[in-house]
């Protein structure tokens, strides 16, 4: 038994031995209430929030010149902004897979990265909605996708996969910043009750609403917690297959398939898991919280981007198939142009990305190494870029009329917003460490032999 | 709580102080056995059975949840049907203005919007949440309910609570610290 759990990798325990009640507490909450703000911090809290002040100059500067100063045109009118915003949005799945998906079938170790990940879903969200917003080009109308009654008598067109796209993310923000919130509720109660500062404890007060651990409340609270998970569940995976409607409603070669929703969201927890590793090892590093993240976690999502990197694998070589088998020789000529085209050298990065390296994956050695797979994560995250950027630009560049067929090119002005969102999400996620508890305070707790109750 | 209600229980509660999750759990089905109904007990993470063993059953939360989703899906198919069919039809391509089909999705999203958004309220009204002052935040030890130290109350409004009577029933567990709750 032991010797199949060592070869299942599940040898590794998901809180290092002799930890108790006090020692969880105080070593998460000492992060945020005593720990000194060290220089890396500083550093990387300023590399962040320098970038975003260069994104906000590139979409001030967009919203005085209009979209005209990035490399759209026609026929590639959706270029880098909603290449991005895909990307963004799929790194944000991993966070409500592991909150809700892994809650419900009950797998604990979720506990110490379910924060930490939810955080990266709301601040991912929040630079992926910056691109439709401004992609609008009038993004102080935006307001206009709301069905509100209007003085133009205008209702919004519910036929359109881009309404349903406005609803799906709104939607998905809201619930998962309610979750986010919902669940750091009681460990606001242990910031309250545990800090010094005046001031902090006057925040964390008023934030922790008065929690006071009532058994009444934690019923209630557990079963509110568990129905969210359930409604986050199927919501999440609506997510992204509302985000393939877009391309898959279309008529163009390239984006009218039905294998897109399904390929996109296993695409989407596919990135969203190398960005969780990203972060993870590093955090885990600095802030020696190897206790809590152990090489359980990393092996664990190791073995998810394996997985789901096979389902995007099988979405690629079922987009070849049907090119060929469809007999359609617009669909064959997408195939062609993808491997041969102008653009076929991305074409082969993708794949090498998405299929070829993560395979490393399948050896445990990789699975234990933080180096190695925080290299493989990068690598995910680029391949899963491309992947983006294939999908928009090459489906679009040639279509069904060669005198309509062009190139496109993104300008110093997409590059600006693109990093410049990379940076608000870091610059995000540090604050978050910083001012919250990163792990779940009260669920570490749960993990601890001592919270077992016999009957 | 009126002012003659107030001078008839100057005391909030009596509150003891456990090191476990097993011995407040032991201590709350006793409690709960000897007759004591107006109760409550404080952990700094769920307990598996302890709702149970302070007797308390009701949970409103589903069935709140149920109504919002319910409510939810109503109000975003019926917004959808009234725009495309009567608010503002656009025929498109000849199809019918009632596409539902194409409602789906829209109506999907609002019901998980207002569940989910009726879980969160819900569950915080249901608890009376928020509530900055609370009478057991007196307790100086009380801190340590959000840390490693486990709870229980018998609220004086309990019909058996008598001062010296209860307080020697709390005893019998052998707490770690015996407080009284000024109200």
């Amino acid at each position: 038994m032991a010797e199949q759990e060592e070869a299942l990798g599940r040898s590794a325990p998901v809180i290092e031995p002799g930890h108790t009640f006090a020692t969880v507490t105080d070593k998460i909450s000492s992060i945020v209430l005593t720990r000194p703000t060290s220089k890396s911090w500083i550093v990387g809290f300023t590399v962040g929030f320098a970038l975003t002040m260069m994104m906000l100059f590139a979409i001030g500067y967009l919203v005085v010149r209009g979209t005209g100063i990035w490399g759209i045109n026609i026929p590639i009118g959706w270029g880098f902004a909603i290449v991005n915003f895909v990307w963004w949005i799929g790194i944000g799945h991993a966070g409500t897979l592991i909150s809700a998906i892994l809650l419900l079938l009950r797998q604990s170790w979720r506990n110490s990265i379910n924060r930490f990940a939810e955080a990266m879903t709301l601040f991912a969200v929040m630079a992926a909605g910056i691109f439709p917003l401004i992609h609008t080009g009038r993004p102080w109308l935006a307001y206009w996708m709301f069905p509100y009654p209007n003085t133009m008598g205008y209702w919004p067109q519910f036929r359109s996969p881009l309404i349903w796209d406005v609803f799906a993310v709104s939607t998905y923000f809201t619930i998962s910043l309610v979750f986010w919130f919902i669940g750091l509720i009681p460990d606001l109660a242990t910031l309250r009750d545990r800090s010094h500062n005046r001031f902090a404890k006057i925040i964390y007060g008023i934030l922790a609403l008065g929690w006071r651990g009532s058994a009444r409340h934690w019923h209630r609270y557990e079963t509110a917690y568990l129905l969210l998970g359930g409604l986050a569940t199927p919501l999440v995976l609506s997510v992204h297959t509302v985000v393939s409607f877009d391309f898959a409603i279309a008529i163009v070669p390239g984006w009218h398939t039905t294998i897109f929703p399904p390929y996109f969201v296993a695409g989407a927890i596919y990135s969203g898991f190398a960005m969780v590793m990203m972060l993870a090892i590093p955090i885990r590093k600095i802030y020696n919280l190897e206790d809590f993240i152990t090489d359980r976690h990393l092996q664990n999502s190791a073995k998810v981007m394996l997985a789901t990197g096979w389902i995007v694998a099988y979405g690629y070589g079922m987009e070849a198939f049907m090119g060929w088998y469809s007999g359609n020789k617009f669909d064959s000529f997408l195939l062609w142009n993808r491997l041969h085209g102008p653009y076929a050298v991305w074409y082969w990065a993708l794949l090498i990305c998405n299929i070829g390296i993560p395979q490393a994956l399948a050896f445990r050695k990789m699975r234990t190494s933080p180096l190695w797979l925080w290299l493989i994560s990068l690598v995910v995250l680029v391949g899963m870029w491309l992947e983006r950027f294939i999908i928009v630009v090459v489906s679009l560049h040639r279509d069904f009329v060669t005198s309509s067929w062009g190139m496109y090119y993104p300008t110093k002005w997409d590059w600006m917003t693109y990093i410049g969102t990379m940076g608000m999400f870091l610059a995000a996620i540090f604050l978050f460490v910083r001012i919250l508890p990163m792990i779940s305070i009260f669920e570490m707790r749960t993990l601890l032999p001592e919270a077992e109750v016999k009957e | 709580m009126s002012a003659h209600e107030k001078h008839q229980h100057p005391v909030y509660g009596l509150m003891a102080e456990f090191a476990s999750a097993q011995d407040l759990i032991e201590a709350a089905n006793r409690t709960r056995e000897a007759g004591y109904k107006k109760i409550d007990a404080y952990s700094p993470f769920p307990i598996e059975g302890m709702a149970e063993a302070i007797g308390f059953h009701k949970n409103g939360v589903p069935l709140v949840v149920l109504i919002g989703g319910i409510v939810g899906g109503l109000t975003g198919y019926a917004l959808q049907y009234w725009i495309a069919t009567m608010a503002y039809p656009v025929n498109v391509g000849g199809k019918p203005f009632h596409s539902w089909p194409s409602f789906i999705i829209v109506t999907f999203e609002m019901t998980i919007l207002f569940a989910g958004l009726s879980a969160v309220l819900g569950m915080l009204a249901l608890n009376g949440l928020p509530m900055p002052y609370h009478p057991v935040f007196n307790v100086p030890r009380f801190a340590l309910a959000s840390k490693d130290r486990f709870f229980l109350i018998i609220f004086a409004s309990d019909a058996k609570y008598d001062a010296a009577g209860t307080r020697q029933f709390l005893e019998g567990f052998h707490p770690r610290s015996l407080s009284e709750v000024p109200s």
